[in-house]
């Protein structure tokens, strides 16, 4: 019976989900009058986004998701390949202005700002909301003009002296400055990948942002520099809210406070994370998270 | 692999076609050295035929003279009339020197003959150096001159295997210059004036200098124009059009624009430039403008090339820190993008560099003797000026036209040596 589900889902994921659940609840393949489940909402939004619909071309890719982001909240997105968190992610800081054919529709809201109103300058709210990417991405250029870089095209130093200091809380709050402060004018590029990933971060950061967008920051990185992103995910919750897109559900478990399962584009559950991976409300995040499939 | 009663081994298989395979490869191989060999023969072909036969330009024929520089004879009075000292009959004294080094010559066709041993232009040789030294008027000094090219053929084939050129020389003009050879009074020297003179007719009188300038000056107006506009093109084209018909378009003709024949963009500029905007024929200026419209497909080409080249991911980690789009374009792409563009650049302006055809349709094929000091100052280029000089009937001109492909070639490599370290440099910072 196992191998018969495998070998559907290889065609489809959405098949495998309709044969999973027919046997137990019929009704629940059809996604169409999905309801997100758990709690979406905090009293202490950071951010807010309400009946969120992105389409690239004619091509649905999020459909009507609702959810807030509290102050200082860590909150991971997980989910099926294809199933939108990364571009919901990227509606975020309209990362996805660059792309010609995509359209969002909604209302998002940064403290009660409209994130998508067309008299809004994009620049200060990339400053405000930062991201990270999957890939780590530093500029061919040093380690302290990556990190200056920022602070130093907002103008948010005018002395030298101030923007050294920008650079090492930055990298010191990255964790990174012991690593690199002897060798601040060697290339980013020449650090190994971990490093590069932290060396991003401590350049998202030094421009202050409220909220920090991570887009599986991981994914490209080993074990131990796993561990130490995670790690340093936690200590910055002090200070950032955070929202993560991850691929791996321990690095969820582990690094946030609630937790948004997305299936197909449609926000599916989001509640306290220990709830999503001990006793998700929702048939689907069930079977996501049990392994079933994904 | 079909199945037998014998199934044969898949190693024995694959060892067998090896051998194949090795043969296979080796051939591949031999195709591209040939190729590489091909092309290295051809080079060494043209460098000896160039070398060759332009090496001797590098050297002139000088004659040595007996003068006295009577100042009754050069027409001078006043020593401190500059007027006078400038308009001395130094040829004429130089006629005297000769007539008493042969005063067999008598006749006044001999004579003529005689006075064409020296250049026409060596008068000039001895005005400067009685302007530098007016102390040496009404004293007899023996006088370095300028030979004519005539004799200066013949002085440098004399010993070759072919035997001397003689041209229209008669029995006796040689019999002249054998005797001022065997008394010592011929000498050959670096040939400066190759590279301090504008061209003349007379081929010991005529210099690249002017070409060398005239080019130099048309590729930094070509140079000045065409890199801005290419890349500010191929950014906006790159970073901000939408992508619809009327880009493809523009797209579509870029790349037609790049393989059209230069001389229609020589008419285009005479039309344009020349009937229209009534500028000056033969300028640098009006070559520049024409040779920039021929290389900015080049350049536009290469700039979008490197542009696209430039990781996605630099300008989504600069838009992600808040950069504003001409931030990310001035402060991540451009540079990175940079040593592509050079190579373009570097490109189009070797072509531009070799250009003549268009340059002909605005005039500055006229031959000017004048060294241009300007981008206004009419004048020609190095490719003009080789097309001239072998075009031309004196038998001097022929080393002389092998030496500005010389001095081109070099001005090449320099150009290029000097793009390819601006580009190492650029490369380096990041």
């Amino acid at each position: 019976m196992e191998a018969i589900v495998d070998q559907t889902a290889k065609v489809d994921p959405m098949n495998k989900v309709n044969t999973e659940l027919s046997k137990e609840n019929p009704e629940a393949h059809d996604l169409s009058g999905l309801e997100t489940v758990g709690i979406p909402f905090t009293d202490t939004a950071k951010m807010s986004m309400r009946d969120v619909n992105v389409f690239y071309a004619d091509k649905q890719a999020i459909f009507d998701v609702s959810l807030d982001i509290g102050q200082n909240e860590v909150l991971a997105m997980i989910g099926p390949s294809g199933c939108g968190k990364s571009t919901f992610l990227r509606c975020l800081n309209r990362m996805n202005d660059t792309i010609d054919i995509c359209s969002v529709q909604g209302s998002l809201k940064l403290e009660g700002q409209d994130i998508y109103d067309p008299k809004l300058d994009v620049v200060p709210l990339r400053a405000r909301v930062g991201m990270v990417f999957q890939k780590p991405n530093p500029f061919p250029k040093s380690i302290y003009d990556n990190v200056a870089y920022g602070p130093r095209i907002h103008g948010l130093v005018n002395r030298r002296t101030d923007l050294d200091e920008i650079v090492e809380t930055s990298l010191q709050k990255a964790g990174l400055w012991k690593e690199v402060r002897d060798r601040l004018h060697s290339p980013g590029t020449g650090l190994s990948g971990g490093q590069q990933q932290r060396l991003c971060i401590a350049r998202t950061i030094a421009v202050s942002p409220e909220v920090i967008l991570m887009d599986e920051p991981c994914s490209a990185l080993d074990p131990i520099a796993t561990a130490k992103i995670e790690e340093l995910i936690a200590e910055l919750s002090e200070n950032f809210t955070i929202a993560i897109v991850t691929h791996s559900m321990q690095q969820a478990a582990r690094v946030s406070h609630r937790t948004a399962y997305f299936h197909l584009g449609k926000l599916v559950e989001v509640n306290e994370t220990e709830k999503v991976f001990t006793n998700p409300d929702h048939k689907l995040t069930e079977a996501y998270i049990t392994g079933r499939f994904g | 692999m079909t199945p037998s009663p014998k199934t044969p081994n898949t190693m024995d298989v694959v060892n067998k076609n090896l051998a194949k395979r090795y043969r296979k490869e080796k051939m591949f191989r031999f195709y591209g050295i040939a190729s590489i060999s091909f092309g290295l023969l051809c080079l060494l072909f043209l460098f000896t035929d160039i070398i060759g036969k332009g090496h001797s330009a590098f050297f002139q024929t000088y004659v040595k003279l007996p003068v006295v520089m009577s100042a009754d004879a050069l027409g001078i009075t006043d020593v401190n009339d500059p007027h006078q000292i400038a308009g001395g009959n130094y040829q004429g004294v130089l006629k005297q020197a000769l007539r008493e080094r042969f005063p067999e010559v008598t006749d006044r066709r001999g004579k003529r003959a005689l006075y064409g041993i020296v250049s026409n232009g060596a008068g000039y040789e001895l005005r400067a150096l009685v302007e530098n030294n007016p102390d040496i008027l009404n004293t007899s000094l023996d006088v370095w001159v300028l030979a004519d090219d005539d004799i200066d053929t013949y002085v440098k084939s004399r010993s070759s295997r072919e035997g001397a050129y003689t041209g229209r020389f008669t029995e006796q003009q040689i019999s002249w210059i054998e005797s001022l050879i065997e008394s010592g009074n011929v000498e050959e020297r670096f040939n400066t004036t190759f590279f301090t003179a504008g061209d003349s007719r007379e081929p010991e009188q005529a210099g690249i200098r002017g070409a060398m300038m005239g080019s130099l000056f048309t590729l930094l107006v070509t140079l000045a124009l065409s890199f801005p506009i290419g890349v500010a093109a191929a950014v906006y084209l790159e970073e901000y059009a939408k992508k619809n018909k009327f880009t493809d378009f523009i797209e579509v003709n870029i790349n037609n624009l790049a393989a059209v024949p230069s001389i229609i963009f020589g008419l285009l500029g005479l039309a344009i430039f020349i009937n229209f905007f009534e500028m000056p024929r033969s300028i640098p200026l009006v070559g520049g403008f024409v040779l920039t419209l021929m290389t900015l497909p080049t350049i536009i080409i290469s700039s979008r090339a490197a542009i696209k080249a430039v990781p996605p991911s630099i300008r989504e980690a600069a838009m992600g820190i808040g950069a504003s789009k001409m931030q990310v374009i001035l402060h991540h792409v451009l540079p990175l993008a940079m040593p592509g563009m050079l190579t373009g650049a570097i490109i189009g302006m070797a072509q531009a560099l070799g250009e003549t055809a268009p340059l002909l349709m605005i005039g500055m094929v006229a031959f000017i003797v004048d060294v241009p000091s300007g981008i206004t100052d009419p004048s020609t280029v190095l490719p003009v000026q080789i097309f001239l000089w072998a075009d031309s009937p004196e038998r001097a001109f022929v080393e002389r036209t092998s030496a500005a492909i010389m001095v081109l070639l070099g001005f090449l490599v320099v150009m290029n040596a000097l793009a390819v370290w601006l580009r190492k440099r650029l490369e380096r910072r990041w």
